[in-house]
This record gives structure tokens, C-alpha cells and sequence, in this order.
């Protein structure tokens, strides 16, 4: 209970990557959507700085960087594109985005 | 001692901040709590040794992406109360703990193996010092591809955010450009 092992790091991430993915699952708004995917990524970005450092090995670390730089350009990238999707269509809720349904 | 009372007093105020940003109809609320969480986890990489990590976390995620988002929700209408999805709440629930089953199957699977070796072992230097040492080496083309990922990124943010991008002027006659500037001229002495 008050050693703090690999186990409660594993656990606590995995609880944190619960609660983004129920989030990516109930959210509506894209926005708020977003929001979800980072608790996601930095879920995994716990999970990876405590495997690193209970073996003693900097790959963990690297990844994590890795993480952090996929989830910046994702950002850039996913908001330019929601901004002209709301400058077009006034709104960002994902059940207008069914223009592809033949 | 101290390291289990940080690990739980941080663990609790980071899922709960999370809890409130999936969960809270305001989108500012989300936001708020979003930059708190991101702060609490940097907590946690000071623990296990991250400097660096802890660093780049509050740099990156609380500096550049929250700022980032605080500005894209300037366009957006964010005042409103946002709708959530009506759907089957089991499925909901089954799917995620489905999920978090799966991510602990992964993450204890190299555990339960024991053959593992550390591949680049600490040589005692500071955090930072080893990580510039592994980053520049061993994963040098990677940190490259991401810079240029990066640059990409950028440039695709600033040409999908910014106003009459599909204008250039080096591939305009010069007749077209004076007509431009007239009518921008027009519009401000109007």
C-alpha cells in the first residue's frame, strides 16, 4: 500500500484511458471530442515515463516525447480543419458531418 | 512515504479533473479543468524521475495546446450548453471497460515475462544530460521526422486558419494585384 510500484502507475493509467475513451464515446462536440483524445495520449504518456523508470531504460521517456510532438501537430492540424468546417456550416456537432451517407 | 501520499493525492485530482472535462456540458469548464489535469500529470513525471518530461509537459501541453485551444474556441460558439449523445448506455460502459481490459492485458503482458533488459540502462547522469545523449544517438532520425512533422503541421494550420490562403502573389499578374489593392483600399476609406 505505501510502496508505490509499477502496478499503481499501470492502474492509474489505465483508469485515466477509461475515462478518455468513455468521454471519445459520449462527446457529440468535436471540440470536446478533442479534449477527450488528449486525456488518451497523455494516459499512455504516464504509462510509458513509469515503465521507463522502473526499468531503469530511457525508451519510455523518448516515446513519451514522440507522444507529446503526434499530439501537438494532431491538434494543429485537426483544429485548422475545424475551423473552416465551422466557417462553412456554422456548427461543429459530429452528427451534421453525415454529408458522405449515399 | 512521501511518494505515496504525492501518488495519491495527485491521482485523485487528476482523475478527477478528467472526470470533470468528459463530463461537464459547459466547454469552458472542460477546457479549465483539461489545463488542470495536464499540470497533474506533470506531477507525476517528477516523481518517477522525468524532469525533463515534467518540463516539456507543462511547456507543450498547458503553454502551447491549451493556448491553441483557448483560441480555436474563440471562433467556435462555446457559450451554449453542448448536447450530448443519446445513446445505448451499456454499450457505452461494456465497450470501455472491454478497453481498459485490453489496456491492462497489454501493459501487464511484459511484465509477467521476465526476460526483460533495459536496452539503454541509466549511466547516472541527470535526466536531461541522459536524455540528450539517447534523443541525439539512438533516436536521432525520429526526433527528425518529427520536427518535420512538425514544420508540416504549421504550415497546414496557418493555410487552413488563415484568411485567403488560396491567394498568391507571386503567381499573380501585376495588373491583378493593383486591382486587389484597390479594392482593399476601397474597403478601409468606405
Amino acid at each position: 500500500m505505501m510502496e508505490i510500484g509499477l502496478n499503481h502507475y499501470l492502474v492509474l493509467s489505465t483508469i485515466l484511458f477509461a475515462i478518455g475513451l468513455a468521454g471519445v464515446m459520449r462527446r457529440k462536440n468535436l471540440l470536446l471530442l478533442f479534449f477527450a483524445t488528449e486525456i488518451l495520449l497523455n494516459a499512455v504518456n504516464i504509462a510509458f515515463a513509469a515503465i521507463s523508470h522502473y526499468y531503469g531504460d530511457l525508451t519510455g521517456q523518448m516515446f513519451a516525447f514522440f507522444v507529446i510532438a503526434i499530439a501537438a501537430s494532431e491538434l494543429a492540424v485537426g483544429l485548422g480543419l475545424l475551423i473552416v468546417w465551422f466557417k462553412r456550416n456554422g456548427t461543429i456537432d459530429l452528427d451534421t458531418m453525415t454529408s458522405m451517407r449515399g | 512515504m512521501f511518494e505515496a501520499i504525492a501518488f495519491y493525492l495527485f491521482a485523485f485530482l487528476t482523475i478527477s479533473m478528467f472526470y470533470i472535462t468528459v463530463t461537464t456540458s459547459q466547454a469552458l469548464h472542460a477546457l479549465t479543468a483539461l489545463a488542470a489535469g495536464m499540470i497533474f500529470i506533470s506531477a507525476f513525471f517528477f516523481i518517477l524521475g522525468a524532469d525533463f518530461l515534467g518540463a516539456i509537459q507543462i511547456i507543450v501541453y498547458t503553454g502551447a495546446v491549451m493556448a491553441l485551444y483557448a483560441f480555436g474556441m474563440m471562433f467556435f460558439d462555446t457559450t451554449r450548453d453542448v448536447k450530448e449523445k443519446k445513446g445505448n448506455k451499456f454499450i457505452v460502459v461494456g465497450m470501455a471497460t472491454l478497453a481498459a481490459i485490453l489496456v491492462v492485458a497489454i501493459f501487464s503482458a511484459p511484465i509477467v515475462s521476465n526476460n526483460i533488459v533495459a536496452l539503454y540502462p541509466s549511466v547516472g547522469a541527470g535526466n536531461t544530460q541522459e536524455v540528450g545523449m539517447v534523443l541525439f544517438t539512438k533516436y536521432l532520425i525520429p526526433f527528425e521526422v518529427a520536427a518535420v512533422m512538425l514544420l508540416v503541421a504549421m504550415v497546414a494550420g496557418i493555410v487552413l486558419a488563415g484568411k485567403k490562403m488560396d491567394l498568391s502573389l507571386t503567381l499573380m499578374d501585376a495588373d491583378e494585384i493593383r486591382k486587389m489593392n484597390e479594392e482593399k483600399n476601397k474597403k478601409v476609406l468606405s
